[in-house]
């Protein structure tokens, strides 16, 4: 069983849950940015979550198929077809032999999530399938995937057609959409105005936004409490002298434009990080199109611990559903 | 009356740098496969492409607007 592409979409790549525990030697956990969507994905067509699937942005491909397989499409809403015909989101659907999976215009969200029966068979790095193009690990050479590959896939049994995630486990940003951060380490390198100002202000995605990295802008520019800047620091207020990133952490180089660090982020420098959005909030950067609004809503530890708990009860309810 | 829509969101660009004329005026022929604009997302121009022959009629985007998937960049008549 294998899935011929016949058009890759945009920077499609083949994506699992990660290759965490490297993140100190530099090399980033990786995996899918809306991580719920993956395993989602998975659990409708019978995989393991840690399954192998592809994560397409903004702009489906079309894929043809060299067996009949269960397919389920998660994530973002965009039209679905076989052969033509229309299917459903986050529904389990047969594709069959020679057919071809294909997507319409994209209506909400940026990314989706196509999981097949069995998962993408490329050979794990570092334990994960997980493309990583920047370090040319895992995936197809290590790169996104192109017209004419051919993408093996594991053997496992059909499911039936029809099954679907409820509505209520499903997530997806509101507009503005609300992200909640938890200030950091560096948060004093800010006036008080200016950190009362990051939460007011209404953010806009910017058009650099990728798995590395979303950007911001749209707020006002920060102003810094003054200091000598110690040895081995940049010149600029927003320079540190170097230190260790965490997945969501939030740089704001020269003040202006926030960037969230995500799943393909390096994970050290010489930018200060104000705080981080909480990870229960990271797989909805992952539906942020360019041109989003966004607000920040502050939040204490207790509330991220919370946020992170009732993620995980979603999960669970899915694995409860779809078991 | 032909329409061209936009495969994906970004930022619409009628010239291929500033300062360089549009890829199409009005009246000018369009063959298939011909670039009418660029969308930039993530870092990345995308050429958007003809797929009908015809005579351009107009932008229906500003340029170096915002616009979001299926919205209609370019019309073409006949």
């Amino acid at each position: 069983m294998a899935l011929k592409i016949v058009k890759p979409g945009l920077a499609t790549s083949i994506q699992d849950l990660g290759r965490p525990g490297y993140f100190h030697l530099g090399i980033p956990q990786g995996g899918a940015m809306d991580r719920l969507a993956m395993r989602a994905a998975n659990m409708l067509v019978g995989n393991p979550e840690e399954a192998a699937g592809l994560e397409a942005v903004f702009m489906g491909p079309e894929i043809a198929f060299t067996a009949d397989a269960s397919v389920a499409v998660t994530g973002a809403e965009m039209p679905v077809t076989v052969d033509g015909e229309p299917r459903e989101t986050w529904t389990s659907f047969t594709v069959r032999k020679g057919q071809v999976l294909g997507f319409g215009f994209l209506q909400k969200g940026a990314r989706i999530y196509i999981a097949v029966s069995g998962g993408i068979d490329t050979p794990p790095d570092l334990g994960s399938r997980s493309t990583y193009p920047i370090g040319a690990l895992g995936g197809i050479e290590g790169r996104p995937i192109e017209a004419g590959d051919t993408l093996p896939v594991g053997s496992a049994p059909l499911v039936e057609e029809g099954r679907s995630a409820p509505a209520q486990l499903r997530r997806m940003p509101g507009n503005p959409a609300e992200l909640r951060a938890l200030p950091g380490l560096y948060w004093h390198r800010i006036t008080e105005a200016a950190q009362q100002g990051f939460f007011d202000d209404t953010w806009t995605v910017a058009a650099e936004a990728d798995r590395m990295g979303y950007r911001f802008k749209g707020g006002r520019v920060l102003e810094f409490v003054e200091r000598e800047q110690p040895f081995g620091a940049g010149a600029d207020p927003s320079n540190i002298v170097d230190g260790c990133y965490s997945y969501g952490s939030i740089q704001v180089p020269g003040g202006t434009e926030p960037i969230v660090l995500h799943r393909d982020a390096v994970s050290g420098g010489g930018y200060f990080t104000l705080g981080a959005v909480i990870s229960a909030d990271m797989d909805l950067i992952g539906q942020l199109q360019p041109n989003t609004e966004v607000k920040f809503r502050r939040v204490d530890m207790a509330e991220a611990l919370a946020a992170r708990a009732e993620r995980r009860q979603m999960i669970e309810k899915l694995r409860q559903e779809l078991a | 009356m032909a329409e061209i829509q936009s495969p994906l969101p970004g930022t619409f660009y009628h010239q291929a740098s500033p300062g360089e004329p549009p890829f199409k005026a009005k009246g000018d022929a369009v063959a298939v496969g011909d670039t009418i604009g660029l969308i930039e997302v993530m870092k990345t121009f995308i050429e958007i492409k003809a797929e009908a022959a015809g005579t351009f009629a107009d932008y229906k985007i500003e340029d170096a607007a915002p616009v979001s998937a299926g919205q209609v960049l370019a019309e073409l008549d006949g």
